[in-house]
């Protein structure tokens, strides 16, 4: 099966009954299977206008209590950007799929990058946490957008699998499970407003048509969901807590893998060049290698990078100019060599295995 | 044993389908591994199509091709593109009335497209007697996998032409069987 159909299916199986979005080249196969799919289970795909139409129009779909989910890439997600920070401030579970390709600007649409990490993260205005996935595979194309659905839910926040063009258009064997775990936002209290958190900071949520008021904006906003919009105690406190129900268990929700404690150099990676550090660190057998496999990108697990007691540098492969590199620079002490690629190719086993060659000898790649 | 396979010829040959049946053979009804990639570029028609599979009894890490040890070309531009630079020890298939050049591997001719016309009376199935060819000359799956796949990828209503053209390339493959 194909990458971006595995996400659609993830996507299925996890319930979800919305679609809408407009086709753009390398993520378009995850919308014509859900177009193919969505009619048969009484499920809507409604095809927009643009990407800022597609963005809006799950945002209200998921406020009727459906999980709903777009798909683009690059220039599509700019365009989304806007409506992505009043999904975080109103507070709307809903999952955005970008099969990342080269930017920028239309840049190279059918070959694969990972340039869109620090937009996923800071591109829309304002202070703010989102939650951002990668798969490496084509099974975890499938079982990390089944869980972006429970996390947005469990979050109430927009959550990203930001998979890339190599993924997406790859085939591998995948097995699909008869049913996938579910969890649905927990429900708004009796008694309690829209907007006020429980002890986990995050509201519970009550549907559109359900029996409660909610008012729904993106201006800064009391409990009662109503704008208030020049108190700064108000502003900070929302904006604090939106950040904080997500950073504050950045490491229990953290999903990644860790291979060979022990190593003096070790790659950190995501998305599709896990493949390549697999291939050097694991077939190989490069001597004094070791990775952490992120699934989880944002929030950024820092903690993860002290289980390596021996590290004398970390490598970081992604297909953009070095984005993560620079997430990890700022939690160690040890140099991290960002060996960013663009143009569109996978790293070669040999280009990596060659930077810690001259590690080991002494010489800076 | 892995091997790296890669398909080439000019866009609407089903270039892309042999590779995803050959990959479907060995992952589904082989029980093996296989990853299927291809160059994905803007021609839909015409132009140099590319896809690659690799078959490996292991996972798959790396899933790009590094080294084709087997090729199926079937269009000159597709060889001059991605079959010309193959290395002296692969095996490559040619569908030997749309390549003029020959390769310096070792070079299989199967008149795919010709005896598609001729005995089949449908060009469109040429691609398949490629992969029967192929999979008769080399046994990079077995032949009951790929007689599978295809029953699984092709169109309904076009099965038993699909299966007579994969027979057509074992018997093109193997003259003497």
């Amino acid at each position: 099966m194909q990458g971006n159909v595995a996400c659609a299916e993830g996507a299925l199986a996890a319930g979800c009954t919305f679609f809408a979005g407009y086709p753009i080249t390398p993520s378009t196969e995850v919308a014509e299977h859900m177009a193919a799919k969505l009619p048969k289970r009484k499920g809507c795909f409604i095809q927009m206008e643009d990407e800022i139409a597609s963005m809006a129009a799950i945002i209200g779909a998921a406020w009727t209590g459906v999980r709903a989910m777009t798909a683009t890439s690059g220039p599509g997600f700019s365009l989304m950007m806007e409506n992505i920070g009043y999904a975080v401030m109103s507070e709307t579970p809903c999952v955005l799929i970008n099969v990342q390709r080269g930017g920028p600007s239309t840049g190279q649409p059918t070959m694969a990058a990972q340039g869109d990490m620090m937009q996923v993260r800071f591109g829309s205005h304002g202070d703010f946490s989102i939650i951002a996935l990668a798969p490496s595979t084509v099974q975890e194309c499938f079982e990390l957008t089944a869980k972006a659905f429970n996390l947005a839910d469990q979050f109430r926040c927009p959550v990203f699998l930001m998979a890339d063009e190599v993924i997406g258009h790859m085939r591998e064997r995948i097995t699909i499970p008869d049913s996938v775990q579910i969890v649905r936002p927990k429900p708004l209290q009796e008694g309690m407003l829209p907007f006020a958190p429980e002890d986990d900071l995050i509201p519970g949520f009550a549907a559109f048509g359900t029996g409660r008021k909610i008012p729904v904006t993106g201006l800064t906003h009391n409990e009662k969901g109503y704008p208030d919009s020049t108190n700064p105690a108000r502003h900070e406190s929302l904006v604090r807590r939106l950040v904080d129900k997500i950073e504050t268990v950045r490491h229990s929700i953290a999903d990644y893998e860790i291979v060979n404690e022990e190593a003096e150099y070790v790659f950190v990676c995501y998305g599709s060049p896990v493949r390549t550090v697999q291939e050097v660190v694991q077939r190989a057998k490069t001597p004094g290698t070791g990775y952490l496999h992120l699934r989880m990108i944002w929030p950024f697990p820092e903690q993860l990078l002290s289980r390596f007691p021996n590290v004398k540098a970390f490598i970081v492969p992604e297909l953009n100019l070095g984005m993560i590199s620079r997430e990890v620079e700022r939690h160690v002490c040890v140099p991290v060599i960002s060996a960013g690629k663009i143009g569109g190719e996978l790293h070669a086993p040999d280009e990596l295995v060659a930077i810690v060659e001259q590690l080991r000898s002494g010489g800076c790649p | 044993m892995r091997h790296e396979v890669r398909f080439s010829g000019f866009g609407g040959q089903g270039i892309i389908l042999s590779a995803v049946i050959l990959g479907r053979a060995a992952a589904l009804y082989d029980n093996r591994y296989a990853v299927q990639t291809q160059v994905y570029g803007p021609e839909a028609r015409g132009g140099a199509s590319m896809s690659q599979v690799i078959i490996d009894d292991e996972p798959i890490l790396f899933p790009k091709v590094k080294k084709p040890n087997l090729f199926v070309i079937m269009s000159q531009e597709g060889f001059e593109k991605y079959g010309k630079t193959a290395s002296p020890d692969a095996t490559m298939l040619i569908d030997s009335g749309l390549v003029h050049d020959r390769p310096e591997c070792i070079c299989i001719e199967i008149p795919a497209t010709r005896e598609a016309k001729t005995q089949l009376g449908r060009d469109i199935v040429a691609n398949i007697i490629m992969l029967g060819s192929l999979v008769a000359a080399t046994g990079v799956v077995s032949a009951q996998a790929l007689e599978q796949a295809i029953l699984a990828s092709v169109p309904k209503g076009t099965e038993e032409l699909n299966l007579k053209a994969m027979r057509l390339g074992f018997a093109l493959a193997v003259p003497e069987a």
